[in-house]
């Protein structure tokens, strides 16, 4: 008896918590006040350019870290205008191609070109098609840094690989001095710090390492971390907050988390002056990218050891990762209308104010094509 | 021994010589002083030295002092006093750091507001948005978790301490222990991989069952636990009379023990409200409201709160914190719930 | 309580055996009782189906995973599962997790247990109520929670305890420290400590509290000086009690994982000292990396959560050995 009286009253509390949830569904809602919506005050893009189709419901999404300041104005606008709920997790480009081969995801972001092996597992998602890459998002890598007393740090790649494979140790390196005449630095050791996740950030800055200077890059690249020592924390995010919070440290990510106390080193890429990295550095140097992808695949090949004046060495274009064919119809609508609005000029327009760079003209016009025959 | 100090000090009462009450104030005082004196002479910049020579000091003294007015066997009993002072005073620093902090710092956004909006279409970094789905995920699945969980939990418990014999009983006593040594990570895995096989994708409700599996041998063992504490006198006593055995069970043993068994629950509802680990994997987490713990990326408290964390904006961090006072109330209020149940039905012969 | 009957040699599940061997005997024969059998057998079958199927779901699985390693799954540096060939090897994990996981011991159990001892011997008893209560709900504070904490308020207060460490005990090698951030095992150790510090307390306090009164004051009759009497009364008889709720810390400190994950930074290096930045646990470095990794890169992850598993379970299994050899102490039967 007592134990049905125990049930009795589990039910009871179950009902009463069931039922205080439903009072609570009534109760709440989600945010939609404009004056916090991402980069609002930037917002040129007039709503009513932007084409809904019938789009609907909720499309997950996850990846790339690197484009999520992007992402989330994008969202913000975009939610305005046709209410669809964008839920775009940067946990990272490995994670988010990870689950998009699994069928997770309407679409994946992803700061590297699918590999072959996944393409092959997205096969397996994209009834009669395979995932391919979008670029939308350029962006320069900022080699942050947080060192009390130096405002504008010059590197060059040789010196920028001996740090981050733990071969300069000190700032005041006869290396790092040699590039910064009249500079005054500091006998502190240098705390590198690098991604702990698997990350598209790490690999182009790898990348370009290798392309840069390969003598003292002697990784063979990817997505993980290679090199031993240094320290690591999660995502961009937690990098530049670590950076933040320890002096003598620099690490790599994009240059919109270059904020309070972070300031971004410029490259000595040999052209005739150093270049800082900013939106417009970066767009130059993704002008000269060339795609490489076959067939719907607009994967870019950057030119990474670049020395022409002015544009920024260290660079990723954040692809956005779809089916071609074989997309799952109920989300179809809404990918394919939010992809058309990011790739559209408006689009494309709210990346300078977010420090990151848009897609090179010829490029994105092929990427609206790509679009619009999405199925 | 007593004989010793009376024939030594006829004049003395039964008990030795001892310090005045005030003593240890006095000697704490004291070190202080001189800890200060020597940091300062000695140019020490760190408190932590200071801190640390005045404990020294202290316990120095303290023996030194009460071994010779009061015999060593007392002086030890008092430098036991002060160590256990001592570790007391340390452990409350970083307890009371912790709440102070979260508080302190989660009242900052914690409002009406707060409390009734999703994140919706607010960015990360900037501030506003809210945790009501987060909320609203959370107790979804933490119900559903517990609707699974406790009744087969109890069951299985009272097959143990009550039938339990053999064979069977040994494979599940095993196998209990074997699961409180699942790692919350790995139980989040294997619903994962089941999803996977399954071509399901994330919800609410994946999240519950695998929290379920991490509920399920915590009740078993605290019940089992609260059952055993029964006095067989009791149960005897019960047969004796004729009852059947599965009313003693319901009528007397699960009576006496009903405190300590929903004091278990309570608990482990708390234990599995804060578990990130597995939620992260299963439920995907959402910016918007999802109230279908069935259909839809689900968000959660735990998840919220390491999202918003991992986000690294002030404004991210200032939403974690109010998150996280949120869920340490959340916590706290089934706490007081689960003791108030044990206090209620406490039988009335216990302690 | 003696036994009436006949003296039962199985290995003591309960104090009741001898009383319940004669309920069992008669219990089935009623069809409530058959019933009420039926579920709780049916539930506990339930629950064993659940278990074996994770146990032979996972093992399955790890088994995949390092059949394919082309490093040496026991001492590889490297987690590479990804790459190809995958390497990945838990050496460097299993150190992270029992090192961190001496240091919470090390740090908590002394601390706990005097704590326990305070709030039932040594407090004011208007003063041990509260803090027992507050320590109580301490325990239920949810591992995220004293993740962000251990990140955003502890990391940037360890810089002084570093330092002094680094100038007084650096030459132990142990305890030296390159200034990196202090996001290292031993900072993950004392925020396991601290996780674990309530939990540890809460159950000596109540074993604690149940030392026989008699006991006391018959030492305390002898003349015995209140240490003596907790050191001759109160922690031989707690001890079991003490070991066994030594074994839930440890417990929850080998299989933490967002609290070391929000704390560590990690990497695939064993440091000789405990303050360098560096090392991994099992719990965070499945955390960390099961959402990039591929379905063969989740089979290594599993494995690695296996020997977690296994190691617990060691851990669980020596506690239940020392606490059934001192089962004759137990309050249960006295």
């Amino acid at each position: 008896m007592k134990l049905q009286r125990m049930n009795r009253r589990a039910i009871a509390l179950g009902a009463i918590a069931a039922s205080g949830a439903l009072v609570l569904t009534a109760c709440g809602s989600d945010d939609t006040s404009s004056s916090s919506g991402g980069a609002s005050a930037s917002s040129t893009g007039n709503a009513s350019s932007i084409k809904c189709d019938n789009a609907k419901g909720q499309l997950l999404s996850d990846g790339s870290s690197a484009q999520k300041n992007a992402i989330d104005a994008w969202v913000a606008q975009f939610s305005k205008a046709c209410g669809v709920q964008i839920n775009y997790k940067a946990g990272g480009s490995g994670a988010g191609v990870t689950s998009f081969t699994q069928g997770q995801l309407a679409f994946a972001g992803s700061d590297s070109a699918l590999k072959p092996d996944a393409v092959a597992a997205s096969k397996k998602v994209c009834s009669g098609g395979q995932g391919i890459d979008l670029p939308m998002v350029g962006g320069p890598i900022a080699l942050g840094y947080n060192l009390s007393g130096v405002d504008n740090l010059v590197l060059d790649a040789p010196t920028i690989a001996k740090i981050f494979d733990s071969k300069i140790t000190k700032w005041n390196d006869p290396a790092i001095a040699a590039l910064n005449k009249g500079v005054k630095l500091p006998d502190l050791k240098i705390q590198a710090f690098h991604r702990s996740d698997e990350s598209g950030s790490t690999d182009n800055f790898t990348k370009y390492l290798i392309a840069a200077t390969p003598d003292n890059w002697k990784y063979s690249g990817g997505k993980a971390w290679q090199a031993k020592g240094g320290q690591s924390a999660a995502q961009s995010s937690g990098v530049a907050a670590q950076v933040k919070q320890t002096n003598g440290a620099i690490g790599y990510f994009e240059l919109s988390y270059v904020t309070d106390g972070v300031k971004a080193a410029s490259i000595n890429t040999g052209a005739s002056a150093p270049v800082a990295p900013s939106s417009d550095s970066a767009t130059k140097a993704i002008a000269d990218a060339k795609v490489v992808g076959t067939g719907k695949d607009l994967s870019l090949q950057l030119n990474y050891a670049t020395k022409a004046d002015g544009a920024y060495p260290i660079t990723l274009v954040t692809y956005e990762i779809v089916c071609d064919k074989g997309n799952k119809a109920d989300t179809l609508p809404a990918t394919k209308a939010f992809l058309r609005y990011i790739a559209s000029e408006d689009g494309q327009a709210l990346l300078p104010n977010l420090k990151y760079a848009p897609v090179p003209a010829d490029i994105i016009a092929k990427v609206r094509t790509t679009i619009e025959g999405l199925s | 021994m007593s004989h010793a100090a009376i024939a030594e000090k006829p004049a003395s009462t039964l008990r030795g010589a001892s310090l005045p009450k005030w003593s240890p104030w006095a000697i704490a005082a004291g070190s202080v002083a001189v800890a200060v004196g020597i940091g300062l002479a000695a140019g020490l910049d760190s408190k932590v030295q200071w801190g640390l020579i005045a404990g020294l000091i202290f316990l120095v003294a303290t023996y030194a002092i009460a071994a010779s007015v009061e015999g060593r066997r007392q002086a030890k009993d008092r430098i036991a006093t002060a160590l256990v002072w001592v570790a007391f005073l340390i452990a409350v620093v970083p307890l009371v750091s912790l709440v102070w902090v979260t508080i302190s710092r989660g009242v900052k956004v914690l409002n009406v507001y707060f409390l009734t909006h999703s994140m919706g279409i607010v960015a990360d970094s900037q501030p506003g948005g809210g945790i009501y789905h987060a909320i609203i995920g959370s107790l979804e699945q933490v119900a559903l978790a517990t609707l699974i969980a406790a009744p087969v939990g109890i069951l299985t418990a009272i097959y143990l301490v009550e039938y339990g014999r053999g064979k069977l009983a040994r494979a599940v006593t095993f196998f209990v222990d074997v699961m409180t040594g699942v790692p919350s990570i790995v139980a989040g895995l294997f619903i994962l991989s089941l999803m996977l096989i399954f071509k399901m994708e994330p919800f609410g409700f994946a999240g519950s069952l695998a929290l379920a599996i991490l509920m399920m041998p915590v009740v078993v063992r605290s019940t089992e636990e609260m059952l055993k504490l029964v006095p067989n006198e009791l149960r005897e006593a019960s047969l004796a009379l004729g009852v059947p055995k599965w009313r003693t069970i319901l009528k007397v043993v699960l009576p006496t023990s009903i405190g300590g068994i929903m004091t278990g629950i309570m608990l482990s509802i708390a234990r599995i409200t804060g578990e990130t680990a597995p939620v992260l994997l299963l439920v995907f987490g959402n910016r918007f409201i999802n109230n279908n713990p069935f259909e839809g990326a689900q968000q959660s408290l735990p998840l919220y709160i390491y999202q918003q964390y991992a986000a690294g904006a002030d404004a991210s961090y200032d939403r974690a914190w109010a998150a996280s006072l949120t869920l340490i109330a959340f916590v706290m209020i089934l706490n007081l719930v689960a003791r108030g149940i044990a206090r209620w039905k406490a039988p009335k012969t216990g302690r | 309580m003696d036994t009436s009957t006949e003296i039962t040699d199985t290995p003591p599940p309960a104090p009741q055996s001898s009383a319940e061997q004669k309920r069992a005997a008669r219990g089935a024969t009623r069809p409530g009782d058959r019933i009420f059998l039926g579920l709780s057998r049916g539930s506990g079958i339930f629950l064993l189906v659940i278990m074996a199927a994770i146990a032979v779901f996972l093992t399955y699985r790890a088994s995949l995973a390092i059949s394919k390693d082309h490093g040496n799954f026991l001492t590889t540096f490297d987690w590479n599962a990804t790459s190809i060939p995958p390497v990945f090897g838990i050496a460097v994990l299993a150190y992270g997790t029992v090192v961190s996981s001496i240091i919470a011991m090390v740090l908590a159990v002394p601390i706990a247990v005097a704590i326990a001892l305070f709030l039932t011997h040594y407090a004011p008893r208007r003063l041990s109520g509260p803090i027992a209560y507050v320590i109580d709900l301490l325990a239920a504070v949810p591992s995220i929670v004293y993740g962000l904490w251990g990140a955003l308020i502890l990391v940037p207060h360890m810089n002084g305890l570093f330092g002094w460490l680094n100038d007084y005990f650096g030459w132990t090698g142990l305890f030296s420290w390159d200034q990196g951030a202090p996001r290292s095992m031993l900072t993950v150790g004392i925020l396991l400590a601290i996780m674990i510090l309530p939990i540890i307390t809460n159950v000596s306090r109540e074993v604690f509290r149940q030392v026989p009164q008699m006991h006391e004051e018959a030492a305390l009759a002898l003349g015995a000086t209140r240490w003596e009497v907790i050191r001759m009364a109160v922690l031989p008889f707690g001890r079991s009690g003490v070991i066994s709720a030594s074994m839930l810390g440890l417990g929850r400190a080998l299989g933490e994982t967002m609290a070391v994950a929000t704390v560590l930074s990690p990497d695939f290096l064993i440091h000789g000292s405990l303050l360098n930045p560096g090392g991994g646990t099992f719990a965070q470095n499945i955390a960390s990396k099961f959402g990039e990794a591929t379905e063969f890169g989740r089979d290594a992850l599993i494995a690695s959560g296996l020997v977690l598993f296994v190691i617990t379970l060691l851990v669980n299994g020596a506690a239940r050995m020392i606490i059934a050899r001192r089962a004759e102490y137990s309050g249960a039967n006295a």
